[in-house]
Formats: C-alpha cells, structure tokens, sequence
C-alpha cells in the first residue's frame, strides 16, 4: 500500500516537473542557451499568482495561463534587447550572462517580496480522495493535469503551427531555417518568451502546492536539469516521461533517504546520467 | 617599449605589496588579502577555463573541500601551515577523481555537472555531522598571537600563495602544457588527432585549477575563524572567479589578477552603498562585462555600446 501511495504522490510531482522543465528544455534546445533565469521566472510566476489571489481573488489555477502571458512579455524583452546579442558566444559566456540576470531578478525579488516563504491558502480546496488506504490530494492532482495540458499544448503548437514548426526548423539548422526565410532573430526571442510563459505557469500551479519565496528558484532549476538529462534534451515527450521519472525517483529517495536529501539523490543522479547516458533516456534529436 | 615597461612595473607592484602592511591599517591589509585570494581563485580558474576553455563551475567545490579539510586537521591538532597543505592535497585529488569522470562531458553537460558537484558537496557536508559539525558549521582553535601580528601573517601567508600561482601560470603558459591546452580550447578533436594527450591535459589543468583553491579554502578557514557549508561551498565562489577571468582577458598570465583587482574595487566601491543588493550587483556587473566588454577590460565593445543605444544598425546581430 505504502508503495502505491509513493508512486501516486511520484506521478503527482511528475506532471509539474514535466511543466517546470518544458520550458527549459525547449531554450536549451533551441538557443542552445543554458537559461539560469528559468527558476526565477518560476518563482516570480508564483509570486503573480500568490498576488492575484490575495487581492484580486483569481484562483491560481485561472490565473496560469495570464501569469505566462505577463512572463512571455519579459522573456521576449530580456532576449531581444540583452541575450540575443551573445546567442552565438561560447557556452561560458551565455551561461555567465543569463546567471548574471538571474542574480538581478532574484535579489530584486528578494527586495521586493523579502525571503519571506508565503503559501496560497485556497478558501475552498477541493480536498482529498480516498481510494482505500491510499490519499490523492485533488488540488495537486488537478495542478498536475492543467501542468501536462500546458505541456501537451505547447507540443501541439509546435507540432501544427507555423510559428512552432519555425522553432523547430531553427532548432534542427539554424542556417537552412534562415535560408527559408525564417527569422531567426525573431524566432530565438519569440521561443525565449515561450519558456517564460511555461515557467510562469508552471510557476501558478505550484503556488498552491508549494511554499513560495525566491530562494526556492535554484531548487526548481535543478529540477529542470534533471529532468531535461534523465528524458533527453530538446523533446516533449522526453520532458515528460523525465520529469515522471524524476518525481517517482525523489519520492522513493525521500522514503530511503529522507525527505532533506530528495535533491541531493537528484543531483547524483544527474552527475552519474551525464557521465553514462548523456543522451537521456528518450535521447534522440530534433526538437518534436 | 613594452618589453621594458612590463618588468618595471611587475618590480614596482610586487614592492608596492611587500611594504603594504607597513603603511595600511587593518582595513587596507584585509581588503589587499582578500584581493589576493580572490588572485588565486581567478588564476587557478584561468587553467581550466581560460586555457582548455572548459566552462568549469568547480571553484567552490575545490574551495570548500580545501576549506573543510583544513578545519578539521586543524581541529584534530595538524599545524595550521601543514592543514593548509592539506587542503591543497584533498582538493586536488578530489579534482583528479573528478576530472577523469566529469572532463568526458563538453560544454554545456560540463559546465552543469561541474555546477551540481558543489552542491552535492554542499549537502554531504551538510548532513556528515558528526564529521563536519553540519549546518551549525566549524570553529577553529584562535592563534594566541597580537591581532597586528595575525593580519599580517595572514597577508603575507596569502601573497605567496598568489605568488606561487602566478609563477606556475607563468611556467604552464610557456610550457608544453600551456601550449596544449591552447590548442585543446581550440579545437580539442583537432588536438587529440595532432598527438596532444587531451586526456591527461585537461586533468592536469582540471587538478591545477584546484590545488590552489584547495589551499586558499584552508587558508581562509584559518583566517576566519568559522566556516559553515553555505558560506565555503557558495556558488558565487564559483562564478566570481570567472567574471574576474573574462574582465581581465581569459587565458593571460596576468588578466586574472588586473580582473580580481578591478572586481573587487567595483565591490568596495558600490557594495558600501548597497549592501542588501549584494549579488544583484555582481549579477549588473556581469551584464554590463560580457555585453560591453566582451574582450575584457582593454577591450571596451564600442560599436556594441553603440548599436545597442540605437546609434548604428541594430539589425545585422543574430
């Protein structure tokens, strides 16, 4: 019983690190940009959410998708205006920039919201569901479910839309995709701006589940990192499956390990992935 | 001209340092130990990330295990120069173990393991303690000497561990091995097939990038008095050296010291007035470094500067 209860409360986590790391996955894919910003961009869409409930009394869950829109506006800015001018520099510059921004943003937010941890207390939770002995909290499991929409959405965007089979030429030839007239430019802004408005929702879902303060931004990166080297870099469905794969593992390392050491199980697990199959589990190219 | 004034002025700075305890107070000889350490920790880095050109996030790992061992030798009853000797060794046979694992990977797999690796650390350390003392961090036995004393054995301490660093980047850059690792930053498939063992000269670099580092965080443990997980294994340890490297010009023997130099004005300068933005102003600094002055210090980006104000064409960047 106790098993099945993990592995409930493993695919629960799943679907939102599925969400947390969509975003991720499809700057470093594309841009070939490690972006450092993506925890914080979570967190302030946590923030977005915490605020519009507070005061405006918009459920989180309503509010995702505007917390992305509002996020994508910043994303596309931040790559237009200072990141597109280094997309082609060496990885340690890149890596140095967006970790210079991250230092912005996040020590901004400190200022602004303090290291405070807050939570979206819902006047109305939709409670428990009781299987026998084992406990299904609806709330995560209905965050779960808008996250693996939003996940398969932006699959289907880049599957049939214009803009997204774009994205997805310059993500496998950034020379031919420009030779056919896309603009490449363009595009890298525009696919920076879509891993903020996955951030910024993933980061309304979470709202509800976790605590929010700017210092949990460098947990939620680590999480995109594992997820995007245990499913493979630059494909939907491996953000999926890894990030299923990675709540399942964090909640039976928390039962062996202890619940302070989920991340830490994480990380070695990444060093060792990285080591032996950098390519991920679904490892194969092309971002579709 | 150049080839005169070089010497000259290396000669001048270098006396400029001996004397300097004679003249400053307390406040001048911590800033110039600290601008020294920070010496260290851009010089070591500048083995790996400046000549091999691997993106190495390491710093604070090597830092921090330096810093622990150093502690608890210490603790245990080791001489205090001996417990520095000490973390240089755990460092960098921690880096050679590492190095063999990890300097498999390229670009960007590298430079995220090289991050995790402290924040693994970070978290063992965190946990061992009856080893470490955890969280709650690690006191050291106090030297019962004059406090005047102690600052300046401290500096000189810490300038020949700089020195020592400097004329090993001076050796390596005209070595073989310097020369290897240039060809391997430029294109490591091409060195390989050329005949340069890539293998055992990254790890050499990967190992030298720590030793110093080792002994640094072991010095600086015994400086301080106290270290705790956060504070040795911070990330920013591992990012400062860099923006200190790229500022200076990477893979010079003397850019990483001019860059810690000018860093750490940068930080007294503006830190004083803005002590609660502390890292967000290391996060501006380097915004400003890698978008205006991509070739660092001596290579201002003008036109850059320019067409980002809107000056010149704004589109040809892609």
């Amino acid at each position: 019983m106790l098993t099945v209860q993990i592995l409930i409360n493993g695919l629960l986590l799943g679907g939102l690190y599925a969400c947390i790391a969509a975003g991720f996955s499809l700057v470093w894919g594309v841009l070939n940009i490690i972006n450092i910003l993506h925890g914080s961009f979570i967190v302030l869409g946590s923030y977005i959410a915490y605020f519009a409930y507070i005061y405006l009394g918009i459920h989180p869950f309503l509010m995702a998708p505007f917390a992305g829109l509002a996020l994508f506006g910043l994303g596309y800015l931040l790559q237009r205006g200072i990141i597109n001018y280094v997309v082609t520099a060496p990885v340690l510059v890149t890596l140095t920039l967006t970790f210079g921004l991250d230092l912005l943003l996040n020590n901004g937010m400190l200022q602004a919201f303090t290291a405070d941890y807050r939570k979206v207390n819902l006047t109305h939770p939709l409670g428990n569901w009781f299987v026998g002995d084992i406990v299904v909290p609806l709330d995560r499991l209905a965050a779960m479910l808008l996250s693996l929409l939003f996940v398969l959405v932006l699959w289907w965007v880049l599957r049939t839309f214009r803009i997204g089979r774009a994205i997805v030429a310059v993500r496998m030839d950034r020379e031919a995709a420009a030779l056919m007239g896309v603009k490449v430019a363009q595009i890298y802004a525009v696919t920076f701006g879509i891993g903020a408005v996955m951030a910024g929702t993933a980061g309304s879902l979470l709202s509800v589940i976790f605590p929010i303060s700017p210092l949990a931004s460098i947990a939620y990166l680590g999480k995109a990192f594992v997820v995007c080297v245990l499913g493979g870099l630059g494909s939907i469905p491996g953000v999926i499956i890894g990030g299923f794969a990675l709540g399942i593992i964090e909640s039976f390392g928390a039962l062996y390990f202890g619940s302070e050491h989920a991340l830490t199980v994480s990380f070695v697990l990444l060093i060792v992935l990285l080591v032996v199959r950098p390519t991920g589990i679904m490892g194969r190219k092309g971002y579709e | 001209m150049k080839r005169a004034f070089a010497p000259l002025l290396m000669l001048l700075g270098l006396t400029a340092l001996v004397v300097l305890p004679l003249a400053g107070d307390n406040y001048i000889i911590r800033l110039a130990t600290n601008m020294l350490m920070y010496s260290v920790l851009g010089l070591s880095w500048n083995f790996i990330g400046g000549y091999t050109g691997y993106p190495s996030f390491a710093t604070s790992a090597f830092f921090g295990l330096g810093a622990y061992a150093g502690a608890i030798s210490q603790g245990h009853g080791v001489p205090m120069v001996l417990a520095w000797g000490i973390g240089a060794v755990v460092a960098t046979s921690f880096a050679g173990l590492l190095g063999f694992v990890l300097l498999r990977l390229r670009g960007h797999y590298f430079a995220i393991a090289s991050l995790v690796v402290a924040e693994v650390l970070r978290e063992v350390v965190n946990s061992a303690t009856d080893f470490t003392g955890g969280g709650m961090g690690l006191n050291l036995p106090i030297l019962r000497i004059d406090v005047d004393r102690l600052a300046e054995l401290f500096y000189y301490s810490m300038l020949s561990l700089a020195l020592i660093t400097l004329a090993t980047t001076v050796i390596v850059s005209r070595h073989r091995l310097g020369f290897g690792l240039r060809c391997i930053q430029q294109n490591e498939d091409a060195a390989n097939i050329l005949g340069v063992d890539t293998t055992l000269y990254k790890n050499f670099a990967f190992m030298l990038s720590a030793v110093f580092v080792g002994a640094a965080g072991a010095f600086y443990a015994s400086w301080v008095n106290y270290i705790d997980p956060t504070d040795v294994f911070d990330i920013l340890l591992s990012v400062q050296p860099i923006v200190m490297v790229l500022l200076g010009g990477p893979g010079t023997v003397f850019g990483p010291i001019i860059g810690a130099v000018a860093y750490l004005a940068l930080e007294e300068i503006m830190l004083s007035n803005l002590l609660s933005f502390h890292s967000g102003l290391l996060g501006l600094i380097i915004v400003i470094l890698i978008f205006f002055l991509p070739n660092g210090l001596f290579g201002l980006s003008w036109k850059r500067l320019k067409r980002w104000m809107g000056i010149s064409s704004a589109e040809e960047a892609a």
